[in-house]
């Protein structure tokens, strides 16, 4: 087994960091899911509300994305602007 | 995924794809506004329509969710929402959108920070905005702190994130579609390339673009509002 050099294994650890990075999606699918049926409840219970309802739904559903976004945030860094290759 | 190019030099100042865009934005919008308030008539015309619509339903928004007293912050919030709605549309143009440069939303959120804290000290004074860090206890000032300095940071990388990753999916749909046609088909360029990705483009650039430019505003004129 040839040796592994340092910058490899910055750049293997870093891909296997923006996978785990994106874990932080599954909360942000869960809000929204939860968000998407709260929505379809009030919709059932007035119809009459629906365009009120639909744009707080998209509004609290678009909060709830941003917990996503900050893994997607941290992926994109580790993958494209990557700062620790910098400190070897 | 790379940033965005520089494309040429103004002296010896380097002009990226980012700005280069932003003044195509600026430039359509500053052409519409222009030509949609030339001649206004009593009986207006198509476009007059259009622009009165838009202006309408701008103004309406704010007051809804500001209240008659901040009825003077539509031309900002209008504004805001334009230039962001039109940057998230430019990606359907084969343009890098603006939006998809951290600078651009970072710009954005820090004058919206401005906003809520001008605002706040506005309306409750010096005295009244550094006493509403010590509540409810004085000790929670740092947590405080670090609440206020949030607000900036989500709403910029909500924007960013969002556009940033639905061109990243549309160039790796992109990529893709050409492997399978040049690769696997063996056809002479990327016939695939040609209508499939529309679908994703109506969700990523359509709804997800106007969504977050929305998002943007609504959620800066909650927070200047609730600054009092």
């Amino acid at each position: 087994m040839e040796a592994i050099s340092g910058k490899a294994l910055v750049l293997a650890c870093s891909a296997v960091g923006a996978g785990v990075a994106m874990i932080a999606g599954v909360g942000a699918g869960i809000g929204q899911g939860y968000a998407a049926g709260k929505g379809a409840e009030a919709v059932g219970r007035q119809p009459e509300a629906q365009a009120d309802i639909i744009r707080t739904m998209l509004l609290g559903a678009a909060v709830a994305e941003s917990t996503g976004i900050y893994g997607l945030v941290v992926a994109l860094i580790l993958l494209f602007a990557n700062p620790l290759i910098n400190l070897l | 995924m790379n940033g965005p190019e520089i494309v040429f030099h103004i002296g010896s100042f380097p002009i990226s794809e980012t700005v280069r865009n932003t003044w195509i934005v600026m430039l359509a919008l500053t052409l519409f506004s222009y030509f949609g308030t030339r001649n206004l008539q009593r009986v207006p015309s198509k476009l007059q329509i259009v622009v009165e619509g838009i202006v309408g339903a701008i103004n309406n928004l704010v007051k809804q969710n500001m209240g008659e007293k901040y009825a003077n912050f539509a031309p900002f919030i209008g504004t805001v929402f334009l230039m962001f709605m039109i940057s998230n549309l430019m990606g359907l143009l084969g343009f890098r959108a603006p939006t998809a440069d951290l600078n651009t939303t970072v710009a954005m959120a820090l004058v919206t920070f401005v906003l809520i804290h001008t605002n706040g000290i506005r309306s409750k004074g010096i005295g009244g905005w550094v006493k509403g860090f010590l509540e409810p206890l004085p000790a929670l000032l740092p947590l405080n702190i670090i609440g206020e300095l949030a607000t900036p940071v989500s709403l910029s990388f909500r924007l960013f994130g969002n556009i940033a990753g639905g061109s990243i999916i549309m160039m790796l749909l992109y990529q893709v579609l050409r492997w399978l046609s040049v690769s696997v088909f063996g056809l002479p360029f990327g016939l695939f390339q040609i209508g499939i990705p529309a679908v994703l483009h109506i969700y990523f650039d359509l709804f997800a673009g106007v969504l977050q430019a929305f998002i943007f505003i609504m959620l800066t004129m909650v927070f200047v509002a609730s600054a009092e």
